[in-house]
């Protein structure tokens, strides 16, 4: 990674956070132009004198004064935030404000409302997401469309409309109420999670813009994680469980840049620096008296990353955490993930009967890796022609290249005599 | 050894964080390609692109620079070469052709 691109990713979100609170979420667009300002201008300087020894507290410094200026020409025309108020008026006053909302523990304040404000609970999860890419992670429009995978035009529209809600809440979510607090931080965690799984099942194609995602989602959480406002034992677990999937992001592609299943993949390539910190956080979640559903997926994504081989995977510990978290959140595709498992401990043919038992197995109709798992368990049962049908109908439902070159893959399997 | 100022005149500003950011790794390296072979005497600075013009036995104060933007000085460098031949053979690797821009080489009077 370019260190440069994570500056801008970085300190784009801490910038707009803390601009936002001086001029107020109704001068949004301000607040942007300032931070492509200060960000131009900062490159301008530094193709002629070189990187500067520490360019984050750099750009701070040029936003700030940009900041200032702006303030300066523009406080009799424009209200601002509603902290700055009167504050504005006097240059005895103007500058000492600005200087106490840059100072860095003010700063990271101001980015943990700000993930707050971008989780409106008026505003769809989809719309959360994205603005959150867009403003605390720095995503042009284009970029947030292409992560998403969804058109510019949608992404621009999705952006303006949810701009337009928080530009009516005028201030920063505050984050000194902790009943407020309570009702919001499940929204930003869901969010969070929502955009982690975007980057490691999301239908982008591209490896480096999906890695991306689970690194921008970790970063946040652990932003989150690391305020009093954030700390509480289901953030921790949202922590472990992004670490210990993100470990194994690097075996999940072959050399070739194919997808390999859980079975096939290479263990001694799986990060174990972030293994250790995803177990780290998942025994510091185990406090106090709340069991959530990410305790639970952290808790299997531990029994995964923990075991030195498929087969010598705890199986039925997994079945019984996929029954708790079916009980807490259940879905099709947790139920598909419990059948699989299933499957691992008590043979293929009672996989297949716990797949096809699936309640509401009609909303994983357009979702390639149902067909693929029967496939896949047929195949185990020796019956390959059905086992075929089953990956023609994966093939058919890809929703990237690698998928329908897995599915192929797969297809091709079948051919091999048993 | 001469040394010349490289002007550089009229490139369009970058559209984006992104496109800034390519931009200006192009004029890292090619300033560090500069210094290495020992071009560089000052790299110099960038220019705002705005300023104020003092003009007239009255020393009128007016806004911002004569020249129109596709003109504008952007920046400047002191470069050290053999001769104007040869700065203007090392101008040539300079980033600002890609955005429209020009560089205006001024050899610096000897004394």
């Amino acid at each position: 990674v370019d260190p440069l691109d994570s500056l801008f990713r970085h300190e784009s979100g801490r910038m707009i956070s803390v601009l936002t609170r001086l001029f107020g979420f109704h001068n949004l667009a301000l607040a942007e132009d300032v931070v492509q300002d200060a960000f131009c201008q900062a490159l301008d300087v530094w193709k002629f004198r070189g990187l500067p020894e520490n360019p984050s507290a750099w750009l701070m410094a040029c936003a700030k004064r940009k900041a200032i200026d702006v303030l300066r020409r523009e406080r009799t025309a424009r209200e601002f935030g509603p902290e700055l108020g009167r504050l504005a008026d006097s240059e005895w006053t103007l500058v000492p404000a600005v200087e106490e909302r840059f100072a860095p523990h003010a700063i990271q304040d101001d980015l943990l409302r700000m993930m707050f404000s971008c989780c409106d609970p008026r505003l769809k999860e989809e719309a959360q997401v994205a603005l959150i890419l867009h403003i605390l992670c720095g995503f042009s429009v284009g970029e947030v469309a292409g992560a998403l995978v969804a058109r510019h035009a949608a992404i621009e529209k999705r952006l303006g409309r949810a701009k337009k809600v928080l530009a009516g809440s005028r201030g920063l979510f505050e984050v000194a109420n902790a009943r407020d607090v309570a009702v919001r931080r499940p929204i930003v965690q869901r969010a969070l999670y929502l955009l982690f799984n975007e980057g490691y099942h999301g239908a982008s194609t591209e490896s480096v813009v999906r890695a991306e995602l689970c690194r921008e989602a970790i970063r946040l959480t652990s932003l989150l994680q690391e305020h009093p406002a954030g700390d509480t034992p289901s953030t921790r677990a949202l922590r472990a469980l992004m670490c210990l999937h993100a470990a194994r992001l690097p075996a999940r592609l072959d050399a070739g840049g194919e997808l390999l299943p859980l079975s096939e993949q290479d263990r001694s390539r799986w990060d174990r620096a972030l293994l250790a910190e995803g177990q780290r956080w998942l025994e510091r979640s185990a406090t106090g008296s709340e069991l959530t559903d990410y305790h639970v997926e952290a808790a299997i994504a531990w029994a995964h990353g923990s075991a030195p081989s498929a087969a010598d995977t705890d199986w039925a510990r997994i079945v019984a955490l996929y029954d708790q978290l079916m009980r807490l959140r259940p879905s099709p595709v947790v139920a598909l993930n419990r059948a699989i498992a299933i499957a691992q401990l008590e043979g293929p043919e009672r996989g297949l009967a716990e797949i096809n038992a699936i309640a509401g197995a009609e909303k994983l109709a357009t979702y390639p890796f149902h067909p693929a798992a029967l496939g896949e368990l047929e195949l185990r049962c020796g019956r390959a022609r059905a086992a075929r049908e089953h990956f023609l109908k994966a093939r058919a439902l890809a929703r990237s290249p690698s998928e329908r070159r897995f599915f192929e893959q797969r297809i091709e399997a079948c051919r091999r005599p048993d | 050894m001469s040394q010349y100022l490289f002007l550089y005149r009229g490139a369009q500003r970058p559209m984006s964080p992104a496109e800034s950011q390519q931009n200006m790794q192009k004029w890292m390296s090619w300033f560090q390609d500069l210094g290495q072979q020992g071009y560089i005497k000052d790299p110099g600075q960038p220019l705002e692109p705005t300023g104020k013009i003092v003009s007239g036995k009255k020393k009128t104060v007016t806004d911002g620079p004569f020249a129109e933007a596709k003109d504008l000085v952007g920046g400047y460098t002191i470069v050290e070469a053999r001769d104007i031949a040869e700065a203007a053979e090392v101008s040539k690797g300079c980033p600002i052709f890609e955005r429209d821009g020009f560089v205006e080489i001024r050899p610096v009077m000897k004394m």
